[in-house]
């Protein structure tokens, strides 16, 4: 599988990554060639295989909905790069508009 | 007495019959880290005030008493990729360099009701991703048996550690390998359980269907201790299994593998294994035949599209994992960035190293629209067929032996350039994680340049007590055990 420059843009935007002129070279080579071996799975037969996400198969587990003691805010904030008020605060995402 | 050399279980024996107190195990370790952690580089945070003051407290506590749990008074290094209340805790990322998590990992929970003694937190590859701990934001640890060569990763540190007497044990945590490896290249003992053993609540996660915690020790009667303190169903973490918690060290009373067969799979055995490893394993097959076990040829047919079909499942996982660290909720926060976009793209950038976003951008592409039954449905397929081989196998035996590796540890920067090359070293450990069964290293000789070599035994789901007496039973009739590396 031959991955483009373009490719790579793409994808790096679907994974909110922002990447160097000299890292999206590298990736176009290195995911290239990766995904080239990937193909060798094409050799496998799987019709009709049925699909592995767990190896347990669970299906779901449940518990009793109940209340418990959780995190108190302070400590749940503790950790963010900015807070206020036991709140995460992020840049505005709303733009302004014109009053009527 | 050399507290440093002692096991985990041997030190276990001494403080539970009061011949030593907690305060003399951090004052030893605390010797022996400073003599070595230079060249070994095995821990990321250490702090030692806090474990001398809980080691007076565990002390104090005692006075007179000496009923004791099975990890109290237990110095050990734990992955930093495992969360430890109040401890700094990195998955050896700037984009967790400050993160100090507000609670601690389920089996962080367990081992501190126990009072074990945590000396630090230890170095790995960022996020787990990787095979040598080169892809540490803080820099690589270094093999103890050779400072050139790298200590296999991506729980190097942990493994390192063990090797070099800077801890009675570790914790490591194991995706593709992540335990094994490292234990082959250092000469311990590590312990991949079956998936669902033991609770990854608090694991900070890499590929949630394949990651599983487990223990790196001296040797295996070590492995079962540490794995019988860890182990058992957590109401935290839904992929834990509803299956009782064998004693582990009843497992050890046996000291042969009558009755036990065990399977040689073709497909382990084939080019691009290192002679000296080869050698060394087939001697080990010969042994485990002289301790009454039934050596059977087996296959695993679809064992070469082991790495393909890892690489897609456990990138896909982890791109979506990994979406977490925006720079809003905990991590770094780009600065001067113009709107959100701009921010998780630049906080993203900033924070993750090289083999993390080569996994992301892989992870996205092969679930982005166009590409996911190609790549990502095909991997879950081939998958399915991969644990069929197991299961297979496992009618006809009761444990599969194999290399850890095909290679002893590499020199650094040696596979650093070419991802797939790197990746492709993870073959003989990989296919364990897909089916999802436990798997054991042990050391079984060393290379001619004086490396170690690690024998692997793969087992049924949850009986690990089976691979524990067969390891138990070798690791006795042996003498490996006995090498210890010269740190220089």
């Amino acid at each position: 599988m031959e991955i483009t420059k373009q490719d790579v843009e793409k994808v790096a935007k679907l994974a909110r990554l922002e990447l160097t002129e000299n890292e999206k070279a590298a990736f176009a080579t290195q995911l290239s060639q990766i995904l080239t071996h990937v193909e060798t799975l094409r050799e496998y037969d799987t019709t009709g295989v049925e699909l592995t996400a767990t190896v347990l198969g669970q299906v779901n587990v449940f518990r009793p909905d109940e209340p418990r003691p959780s995190l108190p805010v302070e400590r749940a904030v503790a950790n963010a790069p900015e807070s206020a008020d036991g709140f995460f605060v992020v840049p505005k995402i709303i733009e302004d508009r014109q009053p009527l | 007495m050399s507290i440093h050399k002692l096991t985990l279980y041997e030190l276990h024996t001494k403080f539970t019959a009061g011949e030593v107190t907690a305060t003399e195990i951090v004052r030893a370790y605390g010797l022996r880290i400073g003599q070595v952690e230079s060249k070994v580089k095995a821990y990321i945070t250490q702090d030692k005030d806090a474990v001398t003051a809980q080691a007076s407290a565990l002390d104090a506590s005692l006075k007179g008493w000496r009923k004791t749990a099975p990890m109290m008074g237990m110095p050990l290094a734990i992955k930093d990729n495992i969360c430890t209340e109040g401890v700094t805790t990195t998955c050896a990322s700037r984009m967790l360099g400050n993160f100090v998590p507000p609670y601690d990992a389920t089996v962080i929970a367990k081992l501190r009701e126990q009072g074990y003694l945590l000396l630090g937190k230890t170095n790995l590859d960022e996020f787990a991703m990787g095979s040598s701990t080169e892809n540490s934001a803080f820099g690589p640890s270094r093999n103890p048996w050779n400072l050139q060569c790298v200590p296999g990763g991506s729980s190097g540190g942990s493994a390192a550690a063990v090797a070099a007497d800077e801890c009675a044990a570790a914790l490591g945590s194991d995706t593709g390998g992540s335990i094994r490896q490292p234990a082959a290249f250092c000469g311990v003992v590590g312990l991949k359980p079956t998936y669902g053993r033991v609770s990854r609540y608090g694991l900070i996660a890499f590929a949630s269907s394949l990651d599983q915690i487990g223990p790196i020790t001296k040797d295996v009667t070590d492995a079962a201790f540490l794995l019988g303190a860890i182990a058992g169903q957590d109401p935290l973490d839904s992929t834990s299994a509803d299956v009782p918690v064998s004693d582990y060290m009843k497992a050890l009373k046996k000291k042969d593998l009558k009755k036990l067969k065990v399977g040689v799979p073709a497909e382990f055995f084939a080019e691009g294994l290192d002679p000296d490893v080869e050698q060394a394993v087939r001697a080990a097959i010969e042994e485990l035949k002289a301790l009454g076990g039934t050596i059977k040829e087996i296959q695993l047919p679809r064992t070469a599209a082991a790495v393909a079909t890892y690489y897609v499942i456990a990138t896909a996982e982890a791109s979506s994992n990994l979406a977490r660290y925006d720079g809003v909720k905990f991590g770094l926060r780009a600065k001067e960035t113009k709107d959100l976009l701009d921010l998780y793209m630049k906080t993203r950038q900033e924070g993750f190293g090289p083999e993390v976003k080569r996994r992301i951008m892989l992870g996205t592409y092969v679930l982005s629209a166009g590409y996911y039954d190609a790549y990502y449905g095909k991997a879950q397929a081939v998958r399915t067929l991969i644990r069929q081989d197991f299961d297979e196998a496992f009618h006809e035996v009761d444990l599969i032996v194999t290399p850890v590796t095909p290679t002893p540890a590499f020199q650094f920067g040696t596979k650093s350039q070419d991802p797939l090359e790197m990746y492709l070293s993870d073959i003989f450990t990989i296919s364990v994680n897909l089916a999802g069964v436990p798997a054991i290293s042990l050391p079984c000789g060393f290379s001619q340049t004086g490396l170690p070599i690690g024998l692997q035994l793969i087992g049924r789901p949850f009986e690990e007590d089976t691979l524990l007496r067969a390891a138990y039973a070798y690791e006795q009739s042996t003498q490996w055990r006995t090498k210890k590396p010269m740190i220089r």
